[in-house]
């Protein structure tokens, strides 16, 4: 037992179970059900972290998810999280904490020297981060950079691979609960009474929310943490209840979707819960807002209700002797508490005239000092809070009389309470300014949240709705539970609220800003933000330099932003901009909270989209056979590709050379079973894709391809590929790798939108297929041995198909060619892909057959001058640039892009159009995009042309490129410049795009 | 994230189950048409502030395009209808009028 | 002749509380065409022994049966040496009409998922209810899982069939036996 931990009590910790933990590498004894913060409080530990720009000293404010200063790193290595709030972290046995923001130690700080410049130079006031990252230059290496980075920022992110394990969840609710406090509970019973599907869930391990620290309130006749554990438990019971805890509402979005992230107790570290929601009800309750007083930001300045949690949730007090300063009733309800667990109550603070209250009536009788009228001037300490000055408050709102010094160590202050409508907001709902509670709360006839059909589908409840009592608060969220269900057709029967007893409150005085003597007087210690060390002076500042609108404010300040949303700051921040501009709150208005409403880790947000699963990789047959015989990979699309298969010592670039030759030479064998098929059949299919291709495809032949080029409305080249038709009269189009999803939607749209009248069905054989290529002389006499069918020229000649069967594997032949060499394009079905291939393979060992790579396969269509889409094509490329007039039909009234096409700019003569460029120093290979200028002496060269493609070839032995160049096909032999980096210039020749074989003999025999 | 209920499988799935298409009932113009008539087919696109007429996909679902009527303002959908209408029909037209959108 | 092999080869997980195995070469049959043509289901019903299921259902027992996968689109699962065959026997009874019967078998890969966890595994990625009142035996979802296209079913008996495209078969499976690993079962499922 320590000197802060109470003998007895505390509602979450077993005593039975002890934990001991570290935290900044000492050993920390604490309870199972201990947060950090309670546990670090319990062994007599205030100094919890250092401030975010000055590095003050700070402690724990709060004891839940609005704890602005106690951000630890947790765990060790790659499981280190950064910036979890203390108040938040259950302690485990081994676990490891880490304060941050300092250095070389939390007591000893180099970086608190930033405070010390900010007392004699205003360096971090509002917008110093506007102001000050300007010049000299030289500053930024020397100063800027090293120094203020290093000593600035958050927690440090982990290093590693997070070995954690998280996964998402998708689920669906007829009325999802946020929170399980009082209100929610009651929303929630009422709903599933009704007969909803309901989940409910709550942030903190136990369901009651406030009820568990607040020994006064009654409901139904038992204490309110009883009624809290009945209904917890009843609503558990029932088969159309989830009921999570450990599981924060993280964020709301359109049409009912939200985002829950829960910490189970077993399987993942993370599930993040992606509800769909008809009925949304938030009852996420209240946050207790801080004074803005002078040195408010002292280890021991904490919120009055968190005190109270300490005290009833773990059996810790904070300190043993309290003062308590407060502009309302519900603050004595800790000096009660601390009075009944035997600490010191030297005073409450009451900014008010009188307090006739009830709680002050209370505390009062129990002998506790109650000063109305009176005011914190400032508070004194160190690195822990050591007394308070206090005063008079005269009617000027300024210090009146002299100071009195009250000695403590724990100071627990209440400002009142504000709604946590975080989530209302986040989906559009709208807030009004309630004078008498001084307070935001929802305004749903303003706006709320719709679902897809228009109506509203979230409701708040309770405190969040700004309804404080308990009786009210319970009555209200009844209601809201009856009404989420009824209006999904739910025979809801309004159940009578139970009965609701608690102190009566008398109204608060709303204290925004505590005066002061001297120079804190005007408001540079006095935090309202404490994670971004934002004071009153700093808002008044920024107010006067211009910055009027609260969203402005914001910005410049830097006030309520990041990780805190502003949970503690936001009222009293607007409060202070608005005193500043002496313009009433309203109109100042809030700002906008954003999701989520407490941080998601990384990992929870990629869910199981980590490691191997981070994205798809679509895999062919052959995968593995590629994988193991050296594959340097190549993304294409989803799919890997072989770029080329490197052999032990062997250069990518000798590599690919070496495939080549074996192409020209002998034979390779490429795997281009990622290529589209798509069926296309019915009467209209050749109708259908006369509209699709630029050429005419009706008229093919069964038994024979044809190359073919699409284009989209707007005329330009976007996919091509070999039209087979299928001896039965069905068309298969191929498409490139990358194209068949894309082009098998273009041609669904195209018949389900524009020319439903057509009989064409299409069918997506893209996978069904293995293709396997086999380029080169010898092709003939490997394949041959194979199969029954007859390969000669005549039996099937240059763009013929064939169909039979090869290695005893059924398959379909394409006499086609990418390479320009003598070639077959052979389908298989996938399940016997790589039996095909490993047949291949063999049957090709003796006449030098090697795979070759997608890297071969285009220096091989290059050298042909055969376009490649995206390498020759960028979408603003017609196929008349490219010399394919022939394959534009002309006798065709109509097809997808020839009325753009039709646009006289598309037949400019100054248009860049498709040549092949010689480097006149052959070895010298022109870089890909490098642009033509007409005088790379001129000032601003003009532009004449870009390369697409550029190779070395191994066949004719120089480097060879292809470009689009204005007027290119009318200057053949011209000599263009390439001015590359540094001032280089490259020049090459213009020649014929087709480099090698220009008759087509080779692929024709 | 949008909720959707496509008029042709009747799933109602989230948004990441469909596709957008753009605005919807333009009309195709084709060889010979005017330049006017052509450029407002091919370029010219409505984006009213309030309700929309759209093309949506449901590209992990059914494969089936649908028009839907939304609002881009409160994310209203007030319906969903088949490709192949050529307008929305007047159910549809009847639920914006009373929302006073007409 | 060789025998055909799947996507993952034959490959099985057993978690606590689920089970994933690839079901091997299946037989699959698309087929396209006007569902309210009387002519079409009779061709249909007379050739798979099955009537055209109504939207999102499974007629059939185990892996043999008829899928809806879209309002003119089914697929008719078979023994995988069968499908080449039933596919022609369907274009040739379908005869002038305008429909269609291809061959898809090899175009897939196809999982069974069984145990108490399996709705949970496939909720973690599909955004499908997959609560017993909102999927029940022979309903059909196509949509997401993780991020790749899918669609499955409930069989009678208990059982989920998946299928995917080939291409992401093994992704697929790698997904399931990674996310079935934990076993540990949401509340509510």
């Amino acid at each position: 037992m320590t000197a802060h931990r109470l003998p007895s009590g505390g509602l979450l910790i077993d005593r039975a179970r002890p934990v001991e933990f570290r935290f900044n590498g000492k050993p920390v004894k604490g309870f199972a059900g201990d947060t950090l913060a309670a546990a670090l409080l319990a062994s007599g530990r205030t100094l919890m972290g250092r401030s975010f720009k000055y590095h003050r000293p700070r402690g724990v404010v709060a004891a839940g998810v609005e704890e602005p200063n106690a951000l630890m790193c947790v765990g060790e290595g790659p499981r280190a999280t950064p910036n979890q709030r203390a108040t938040m972290v259950e302690i485990a046995p081994g676990m490891s904490a880490r304060s941050q923001n300092h250095w070389p130690s939390l007591e000893w700080d180099v970086g608190a020297v930033n405070a010390a410049i900010a007392s004699v130079a205003p360096v971090f006031s509002a917008g110093f981060y506007y102001k000050t990252f300007l010049f000299p230059r030289i500053a930024w290496k020397h100063l800027y950079e090293p120094v203020i980075r290093q000593s600035a920022g958050l927690g440090p992110a982990p290093e590693g691979v997070d070995p954690d394990e998280y996964e998402h969840l998708h689920a669906f609710a007829d009325v999802l609960v946020i929170g399980a406090g009082m209100a929610g509970l009651a929303a929630a019973r009422a709903a599933a009474e009704a007969g909803a599907r309901v989940i409910v869930a709550e942030q903190g391990p136990r369901a009651g929310g406030r009820l568990l620290s607040e020994s006064d309130i009654e409901i139904g006749g038992m204490p309110g943490a009883d009624w809290a554990a009945g209904e917890a438990a009843a609503l558990a019971a029932m088969p159309n209840v989830t009921l999570l805890t450990r599981c924060q509402g993280a964020g709301l979005y359109d049409h009912g979707y939200a985002l829950l992230d829960e910490e189970p107790k077993e399987g993942p570290s993370r599930r993040l819960w992606r509800v769909r929601a008809k009925r949304i009800v938030i009852a996420t309750g209240a946050i207790e807002r801080p004074l803005a007083f002078a040195n408010n930001d002292l280890p021991g300045v904490m919120l009055a209700g968190a005190v109270r949690d300490y005290l009833a949730l773990w059996a810790v007090a904070p300190g043993r002797e309290i003062v308590v300063f407060a502009n309302n009733d519900d603050a004595y309800r800790t000096a009660l508490a601390a009075h009944l667990a035997g600490l010191t109550v030297k005073a409450v603070i009451d900014c008010r005239a009188e307090a006739a209250g009830a709680l002050p009536e209370a505390a009062r009788a129990a002998g506790i000092a109650v000063r109305t009228g009176m005011i914190v001037a400032k508070a004194k300490g160190g690195k822990a809070l050591k007394s308070v000055l206090v005063a008079k408050r005269a009617a000027d709102g300024r210090v009146a009389g002299a100071l009195e010094e009250i000695g403590c160590d724990v100071l627990a202050m209440s400002g009142g309470w504000s709604p946590a409508v975080h989530l209302f907001s986040h989906c559009g709902g709208k807030l009004r300014w309630d004078e008498a509670q001084a307070m935001f709360r929802p305004a749903p006839e303003r706006g709320a949240p719709t679902g897809a059909d228009g109506e509203v589908n979230t409701f708040v409840a309770g405190a969040a709705n700004g309804l404080l009592s308990t009786a009210e608060g319970l009555a209200d969220a009844l209601a809201a539970g009856a009404r989420a269900a009824s209006d999904l057709g739910f025979s809801a029967v309004a159940a009578e609220a139970p009965s609701a007893t608690e102190p009566g409150m008398t109204p608060l005085q709303p204290l925004w800003f505590t005066p002061s003597v001297g120079k804190y007087a005007h408001g540079t210690k006095h935090f309202l933000d404490f994670q971004n060390d934002v004071t009153a002076a700093d808002v008044e500042l920024a107010a006067r330099e211009g910055y009027e609108s609260i969203e402005h404010a914001k910005r410049y300040t830097t006030l309520g932003m990041a990780t805190d949303q502003g949970k503690l700051s936001n009222i009293n921040g607007l409060a202070t901009l608005a005193n500043a501009l002496a313009a009433p709150i309203p109109e100042v208005g809030t700002t906008t909270f954003r999701p989520p409403w407490t941080p998601l880790s990384l990992g929870s947000i990629a869910g199981r989209d980590a490691g191997t699963l981070f994205k798809p990789v679509r895999r062919t047959p052959m995968h593995d056979w590629h994988e193991a015989n050296g594959a340097d990979w190549e993304p294409v699309g989803e799919w890997r590709r072989p770029f080329t298969y490197r052999r032990a010592g062997e250069s990518r670039e000798a590599s690919v050379a070496r495939e080549v030759r074996a192409v020209r030479e002998a034979a390779g064998m490429l795997d281009a079973s990622t290529l589209g098929k798509l069926l296309v059949t019915g009467p209209d299919a050749g109708r259908f894709l006369d509209l699709l291709y630029t050429n005419m495809m009706s008229t093919l032949k069964p038994g024979a391809c044809r190359y073919g080029l699409m284009c989209n409305e707007n005329g330009f080249l976007f996919d091509d590929g070999v039209v087979a038709r299928l001896p039965n009269g069905d068309f298969l189009c191929h498409t490139t790798t990358g194209g068949a999803e894309r082009v098998h939607g273009w041609m669904e749209e195209w018949l389900q939108t524009e020319w439903p009248e057509l009989k064409v069905h299409v069918a997506n054989l893209t996978e069904q297929f293995t293709q396997i290529a086999v380029a080169g002389p010898k092709a003939r006499e490997i394949l041959q041995p194979l199969t029954g069918m007859d390969l000669s020229a005549s039996a099937l000649p240059f763009m013929g198909i064939a169909e039979g069967e090869m290695a005893g594997i059924p398959v379909r032949l394409f006499r086609i060619s990418f390479s320009g060499e003598l070639s077959y394009e052979i389908a298989a079905p996938a399940h016997r892909g790589r039996a095909l291939w490993d047949a291949i393979r063999e049957a090709g060992a003796g006449q030098g057959i090697q795979p070759y790579g997608t890297e071969a396969l285009h220096v091989l269509r290059a050298e042909k001058g055969f376009i490649m889409i995206g390498d020759e094509t960028d979408g603003t490329v017609t196929p008349q640039d490219l010399g394919l007039s022939w394959a534009v039909s002309k006798k065709k009234a109509d097809f997808i892009g020839k009325r753009a096409q039709e646009r006289p700019f598309l037949s400019h003569p100054e248009r860049e159009r498709l040549v092949g460029l010689e480097t006149l120093e052959p070895g010298k290979r022109l870089p890909d995009g490098a642009y033509a200028v007409a005088d790379p002496a001129a000032k601003t060269p003009e532009v004449i042309g870009r390369v697409t493609s550029s190779y070395l070839s191994p066949t004719l032995g120089r480097a060879i490129a292809l470009g689009l160049v204005k007027r290119g096909p009318e200057r053949m032999g011209e000599v263009i410049s390439f001015p590359l980096e540094k001032g280089e210039v490259m020049q090459a020749r213009i020649v014929d795009p087709v480099f090698y074989d220009k008759e087509g003999a080779r692929q024709n025999v | 994230m949008l909720l959707i209920t496509c008029p042709c499988c009747g799933v109602s799935g989230e948004e990441t189950e469909f596709a957008p298409g753009g605005e919807a009932h333009l009309k195709r113009f084709g060889p010979g048409s005017e330049e006017g008539e052509f450029a407002g087919y091919l370029f010219y696109r409505k984006n009213p502030k309030g309700p929309h007429f759209e093309r949506w996909r449901h590209a992990y679902g059914c494969g089936k395009w649908f028009h839907v009527a939304r609002d881009t303002v409160t994310l209203e959908i007030f319906g969903a209808y088949k490709a192949t209408e050529t307008a929305p029909p007047q159910e549809i037209l009847d639920r914006i009028a009373a929302r006073g959108k007409a | 002749m060789s025998d055909p092999v799947t996507a993952t080869g034959g490959a099985r997980f057993a978690g606590s509380d689920c089970a994933i195995s690839d079901l091997g070469a299946l037989g699959m049959v698309a087929i396209r065409g006007e569902a309210g043509d009387p002519a079409f289901a009779a061709a249909v019903q007379a050739e798979t022994g099955f009537a055209l299921p109504p939207v999102r259902r499974f007629e059939g027992e185990a892996e043999a049966g008829l899928c809806w996968m879209s309002p003119d689109e089914w697929l008719l699962t078979c023994p995988y040496a069968e499908a080449e065959a039933r596919a022609g026997r369907l274009r040739a009874a379908f005869g002038g009409l305008h429909a269609l019967a291809v061959n898809v078998s090899d175009a897939r890969a196809a999982f069974r998922i069984e145990g108490e966890g399996a709705r949970a595994l496939l909720a973690r990625g599909a955004p499908v209810d997959l609560a017993p009142a909102a999927f029940g035996e022979g309903d059909v979802r196509r949509t997401r899982l993780g991020q790749v296209a899918a669609a499955f079913w409930l069989g009678r008996d208990g059982a989920f069939r998946l299928v995917c495209f080939r291409s992401v078969g093994a992704y697929v499976f790698d997904w399931l036996k990674a996310s079935a690993a934990s076993g540990a079962r949401p509340a509510g499922f």
